[in-house]
């Protein structure tokens, strides 16, 4: 028999007897952060093809929540900096190798942008808006003129963006689960697809809902992809890599992650978005918003799982 | 000039001085530490074998924890010590996620804390707490660039290990075996 | 101790040779210095010695920016400590930051019918102390007054009761410790093993242990020494039934079944006389009795002991070679704890022979001869002579009994048959008699008979809910006591200091014993002002100055002859009757006791039942530190170690908490977590001592853990000096306790 004991009673708080460092408040940001990128990424693309008027939902609509989500977003990770008053700090430097900063710096643009994209379609959403200052007005024609090129920066941090969703995990050689470099373009599918989902709850357009849900369908399949990809190279691994994905394939979060995640998230959205497309008639928001149910589960479980995940020695 | 610690499992009885010596040095507060003793035993009755271990970070020359940190507050001090200023810490918890032997904590006061190797010690000319307090004299500390280093003298003298070294972190503590 | 993670590696079982030598740093030219002699960044420092064990180490206290106790760390001057404490000693912070502490004097009263304590102000409880004393003095004499004290201020409380003419002065530390050693060892060398032990573990070359778990057991120089010689190379032999971290570092590990050890010792005697293995010169020299002592273990063979021990004949051979062949730089360890099995003297006794067999003592890497200091007394009048003292109430019970014996104390402190109890007032310091004498119902039931019992402690220990008057003492951090003089290599003392001013309304014993003198009318006995006076007197005696123990703590000499060690062919005249290392005792035999030590099979655990063998945590001393924050951070509860066949047997699964149950039906007051482990045989379970309070005061200790003193029911009471054996209970597992306690 085996026996490893800490002798000195270690028992640090959110370290011990595992990883819990990280609660809600990540898990959530990641996924408004990926929600938001989703959104932004696809009004930009449609934009950028001169579709404005035909996806008026995901150009205009859907990017009215935007600053929203970043803002509560951002606000969730305030929440979990424990040493707050020192969250500034995070801008006096720009530190290239550490994902945090790259997310903070990502924000910090990527948040006015949405704000302005927001700001320039208001009017059209809300005919009754006014701006009541003139120097908001100013801006708003000075912003206008610059459109294409804001739209070309969105959907360049947009993808960013999405990216970094996952990377914050990956980044993390210390939690084997996290260690996959599968994760980045997992969360940005994943990203993109909750993007769509919320295009087509916004939109009243048939053709709209109808091409969001190709495209939906399409995210859901790489997704799978990604996913059983990612079990397979975990198995293929270290046996740390493959205790981690154990965790899924018979230990504790077997059924959270292939019930609410792939089953409900993914699977059944899928098919329901299949049958619609073959002429069924389904509520279109239910396939909707089981996409964004998945997408928070699938971040709620990586982040919880990864901190179970680790080295032995 | 790189600071690094050793310590011998052979004489190591387990006693946690270690322990207590850099929480009232430190004043780490109870119910937190820097430093920590695992306790391994193999074998069955009466065929055993029994290992101890001082841990605590590494002071890794490729950490991890301090490439995560989005604020630079994890940074490498003279000696390769790796050190976390307080007051630039926000609090993001990145730096515990990414040691993979869990060797930081988040002190009640907000910021990450975690072994310093007693830099302050160091730059009076005294060897950690830890090591200046342990009664079985099993840690052995000091410079692996100066040959007569005691660390240098017991690693040339001695098998030993590091931990996880397939993490890739090139840890600077060094377990006699 | 938490469990970590659970994971199963196939790892080579190799043997894993231990340690190769390594040169000792002495210093590392250019490097930093080990350990601290400047004065740490300029700060205040006082000297101390430390209280949390017997050891008393010698250190310095340092105190913050704002004046608090900031660290204690050893004094390098120190032979004890060599400059650093044990993790005891470092966490002794905590004995004075416990906020549950004593605070203020206590008196019991009854409100409403129901018994209670009340504060009341020093003045109130000392005049309460001595007008009860006095009255019990004048009723049952001044020999009905006991003290029982494990601790420095004992001193202060002796005097006292010298000074009315008792000299009843126990402690737990003879008849439930070191006792039979002592007698065993009085007994064959004419002297006393001593505290620190005389053992040279520094420079041996084989160090044997039995039972002794140093590294668990803290004994700060021994545990330092054990290392050294780890490093040197030498050959350890531990005997002991669980694999002890002594035995994780040994070369041989003899995994004996419990109680057989005298077996094994007859059976190496008769390797070492048999194989002519043993020192002649020095037992032609120096013994007496080698005949008898030849004939005697002729027919115990280690195949006979093998029978008995379960360690195979040729590991008794190969180790009783090994030893052999590194004397006289061998110690077969003495023991500390050796209250076992009630024919502990007669183990000793083996113990001793073989020492005096193999040439170890007097010699280097054996037994080394003490030197220390005697501190003059401040004069004061003669004590009153003594008319009936320990002795004498004694009668002819325990004829080797040197020191008074706390268990036969509290015997007569309960009426019998045979008339009324002989003791009717105790003063416990320092001592949690409650937890610390074995058969805990036979202790409540002679302090119920008691006229008065006052107990002085730092903490609402145990035995302080039982008293009639309660007096805070202030920590060994916050007082002066008397100068620690302790016989060792060189002679030297130590001096301890307060550090900070006694918290609360707490005082230290000096003063508390001088008071109730005065108010006895017995002031003349305590002449001096204060303890600065006293001291301060002492230490000019002694060539220093309390000025100059401030400053340094410690103060050594060189010893006045060369003669650490017996020189060569030196004769030397010992304290026995004989005047030689009796082999064969005339004192045993005087006293009508077996004067060659012979093995006697003790009883073994009934079916379901398992031997009760407790020890020693590295991070806490007995009861006194289960509620030191720093050191119940280390280890808040104790476990009870499970084989894994006897925990499958039971489905026990590790960390899963349970009751325990013994022989005599007694269930543990509270439950205990099961660590299951191959570290332990599997006929017995094993259970740190000093766990499982019930005081609710203790607030971070409290029901924590079982105590082993509750299962101790059955006591194996030496009848030669009267150690209480305590090896001989046997406990089962109770998984559901129907809901009783707890
Ligand atoms: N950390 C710490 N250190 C201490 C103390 C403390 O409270 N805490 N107390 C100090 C004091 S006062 C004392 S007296 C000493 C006591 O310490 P020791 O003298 O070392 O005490 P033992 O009773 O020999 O130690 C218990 C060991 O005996 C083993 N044992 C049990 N039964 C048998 C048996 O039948 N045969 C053999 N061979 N071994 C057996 C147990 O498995 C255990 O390893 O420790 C001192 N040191
Ligand atoms: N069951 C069982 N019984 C045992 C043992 C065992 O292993 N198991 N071991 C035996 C041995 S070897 C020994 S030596 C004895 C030890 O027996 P004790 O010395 O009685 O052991 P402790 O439990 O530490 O109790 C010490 C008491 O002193 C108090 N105290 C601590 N510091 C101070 C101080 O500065 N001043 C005053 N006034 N009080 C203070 C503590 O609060 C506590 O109440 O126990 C023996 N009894
Ligand atoms: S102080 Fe020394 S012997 Fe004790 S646990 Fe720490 S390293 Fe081991
Ligand atoms: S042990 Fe952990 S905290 Fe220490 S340097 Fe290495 S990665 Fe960083
Ligand atoms: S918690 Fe502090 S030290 Fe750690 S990564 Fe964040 S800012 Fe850096
Ligand atoms: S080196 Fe200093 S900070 Fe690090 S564990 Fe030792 S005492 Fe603590
Ligand atoms: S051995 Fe430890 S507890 Fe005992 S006196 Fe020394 S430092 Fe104190
Ligand atoms: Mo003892």
């Amino acid at each position: 028999m085996r026996e490893e004991i800490i002798v000195s009673g270690r028992m640090n708080p959110n370290i011990d007897p595992f990883l819990h460092i990280w609660h809600w408040q990540i898990p959530l940001y990641l996924f408004l952060g990926g929600l938001a990128a989703g959104i932004l990424f696809f009004a930009a693309l449609f934009y950028l093809r001169g579709k404005e008027n035909e996806y008026r939902a995901s150009v205009k609509i859907a990017p009215m929540i935007v600053p929203i989500l970043l803002v509560i977003g951002l606000f969730a990770l305030f929440l979990d900096l424990k040493h707050k008053a020192y969250f500034w700090q995070l801008y006096t430097v720009i530190r290239l190798q550490s994902p945090m900063g790259w997310g903070a710096w990502t924000l910090m643009i990527i948040t006015p942008l949405a704000f302005i994209w927001a700001a320039l379609h208001i009017k059209e959403v809300f005919p009754k808006w006014d701006w009541k200052y003139q120097w908001l007005k100013d801006m708003e024609v000075f912003f206008q003129k610059y459109k294409k090129v804001i739209a070309w920066l969105l959907a360049i941090y947009s993808v960013i963006l999405g990216v970094y969703t996952g990377i914050l995990f990956s980044a993390f050689n210390a939690r084997p689960l996290w260690n996959t470099s599968i994760l980045g373009p997992l969360f940005l599918v994943s990203g993109l697809s909750t993007g769509a989902a919320t295009a087509i709850l916004f939109s009243k357009n048939h053709e709209e809902r109808k091409t969001f849900a190709r495209i939906d369908l399409l995210l859901i399949a790489i997704e799978l992809f990604l996913i059983v990809h990612m079990f397979m190279g975990f198995l293929a691994s270290t046996q740390v890599q493959i205790d981690a994905a154990n965790l899924f394939l018979g230990g504790p979060y077997t059924a959270p992650f292939w019930m609410l995640v792939v089953a409900m998230g993914l699977i059944l959205p899928a098919v329901l978005e299949a049958l619609e497309l073959i002429k069924f008639k389904i509520p279109v928001y239910i396939p909707a918003i089981l996409v964004l149910f998945g997408g928070i589960m699938l971040r709620f479980i990586i982040a919880y799982a990864g901190q179970l995940s680790r080295w032995l020695y | 000039m790189r600071y690094a610690m050793a310590v011998d499992t052979k004489k190591c009885v387990g006693c946690s001085d270690c322990v207590v010596a850099c929480q009232t040095e430190n004043n780490v507060p109870i119910g937190f530490c820097r430093d920590w003793v695992v306790e391994v035993t193999d074998g069955t009755y009466p065929i055993l074998e029994l290992e101890l271990r001082s841990e605590r970070c590494n002071h890794c020359d490729n950490s991890p924890c301090v490439r995560c940190c989005p604020t630079g507050a994890s940074h490498y001090e003279k000696g390769g010590v790796v050190i976390v200023t307080h007051n630039k810490c926000i609090g993001c918890g990145a730096c515990i996620a990414s040691c993979p032997y869990d060797a930081r904590y988040a002190h009640p006061d907000g910021y990450v804390d975690k072994c310093t190797f007693c830099l302050h010690r160091l730059e009076k000319g005294l060897l950690p707490a830890c090591v200046a307090t342990c009664p079985t004299k099993c840690m052995y500390f000091g410079d692996l660039d100066d040959p007569k280093s005691p660390v240098s003298v017991v690693l040339k003298n001695r098998k030993h290990k590091t931990l996880i070294p397939e993490a890739g972190t090139k840890p600077q503590l060094y377990f006699l075996i | 101790m938490s469990n970590r993670r659970d994971f199963i590696r196939i790892s080579a079982l190799g043997a894993g040779g231990l340690a190769v030598g390594i040169p000792a740093f002495k210093s590392w030219a250019g490097g930093l210095i080990d350990p601290e002699r400047m004065v740490y960044d300029g700060m205040r420092r006082t000297p101390t010695y430390c209280e949390i064990c017997f050891w008393k180490c010698a250190g310095w206290v340092y105190k913050n920016d704002q004046g608090d106790i900031w660290k204690i760390t050893g004094n390098t001057e120190d032979q004890h400590s060599n400059g650093r404490l044990c993790p005891r000693g470092t966490g002794g912070v905590g004995m004075y930051t416990d906020e549950n502490r004593l605070k203020t004097p206590l008196i019991r009263t009854t409100i409403g019918g129901k018994q209670t304590y009340r504060e009341a102000s020093w003045d109130e409880a000392l005049d309460y102390i001595a007008s009860k004393l006095k009255g019990v003095i004048a009723a049952s004499g001044p020999e009905s007054v006991a003290l029982f004290s494990h601790g420095s201020g004992g001193k202060y409380f002796g005097s006292l009761l010298k000074s009315f003419g008792s000299n009843t002065n126990a402690a737990p530390s003879y008849a439930q410790c070191k006792g039979p050693r002592e007698a065993a060892f009085l007994a064959t060398f004419g002297e006393v093993v001593e505290s620190p032990e005389r053992i040279d573990i520094r420079d041996t070359r084989c160090l044997v242990l039995i039972g002794s778990h140093l590294g668990e057991n803290m004994h700060n120089g021994q545990v330092q020494e054990m290392s050294d010689a780890i490093d040197k190379g030498a050959t350890i032999i531990t005997v002991d039934p669980r694999f002890s971290t002594a035995a994780s570092k040994s070369k041989f590990w003899l995994p004996i079944k419990p109680s057989t050890d005298l077996a094994l010792l007859l059976a190496w005697m008769n390797v070492i006389m048999g194989e002519g293995l043993y020192d002649k010169a020095y037992v032609e020299k120096y013994t007496s009795g080698f005949d008898k002592l030849q004939a005697h273990v002729k027919p115990f063979t280690p195949e006979w002991a093998y029978g008995i021990t379960t360690i195979a004949p040729e590991m008794i051979r190969e180790t009783a070679r090994a030893m052999a062949h590194a004397a006289p730089a061998v110690i077969v360890h003495p023991g500390r704890h050796v209250t076992w099995y009630g024919d502990d003297v007669q183990r000793l006794r083996a113990v001793a022979i073989l020492n005096a067999l193999l040439g170890s003592w007097g010699r280097r890497g054996g037994f080394y001869r003490p030197e220390s200091i005697t501190v003059p007394e401040f004069p004061h009048p003669h004590y009153p002579a003594v008319k009936k003292g320990w002795r004498d109430l004694l009668g002819d019970k325990y004829p080797l009994a040197d020191q008074p014996v706390a268990n036969a104390i509290v015997d007569l402190s309960r009426p019998s048959e045979a008339g009324p109890a002989k003791y009717k007032a105790w003063i416990v310091n320092g001592t949690n008699l409650v937890e610390t004498m074995p058969n805990q119902a036979n202790t409540l039931e002679a302090i119920k008979a008691l006229d008065l019992l006052v107990v002085i402690d730092t903490m609402p220990m145990e035995i302080t809910g039982y008293a009639d008057v309660v007096l805070p003492e202030c920590t060994y951090l916050e007082r002066y006591d008397d100068i620690r003089v302790s016989p060792h290599r060189k002679p030297h003392f130590a001096l301890r200091m307060p550090a900070v001013k006694p918290k609360y309304n707490s005082k230290p014993a000096w003063w508390m014993a001088k008071q109730l003198a005065e108010k006895m009318g017995l002031g003349a006995f305590f002449p001096w002002k204060d303890i600065e006076e006293y001291l301060g007197w002492q230490l000019k005696q002694m060539g220093s100055s309390l000025e100059e123990m401030q400053r340094i703590g410690v103060k050594t000499s060189e010893r006045p002859a060369d003669d650490l060690y017996f020189a060569p062919d030196e004769d030397v005249e010992f304290s026995t009757n004989s005047k030689k290392i009796e082999l064969y005792s005339s004192d045993l035999e005087g006293a009508g006791f077996a004067a060659l030590p012979f093995y006697t099979p003790h009883e073994e655990p009934p079916a379901g039942f398992y031997r009760l063998i407790y020890g020693r945590a590295p991070m806490h001393t007995f009861t006194r530190t289960s509620n030191n924050p720093n050191l119940a951070d280390l280890m808040d509860e104790n476990s009870v170690w499970i084989h894994p066949k006897v925990a499958k047997e039971w489905a026990l699964t590790n960390e899963q908490y349970i009751y325990l149950k013994n022989q005599d039906g007694v269930l543990s007051d509270f439950r205990i977590k099961v660590r299951v482990t191959e570290r332990i045989r599997w006929d017995s379970v094993f259970m740190v001592h000093g766990f499982g309070h019930n005081q609710k005061k203790l607030e971070r200790c409290f029901g924590r853990g079982a105590s082993d003193t509750q299962m101790i029911t059955k006591v194996l009471v030496d009848p030669s000096m009267g150690g209480t054996g305590m090896r001989g209970n046997f406990v089962t597992f109770v998984t559901d306790n129907g809901g009783a306690k707890s």
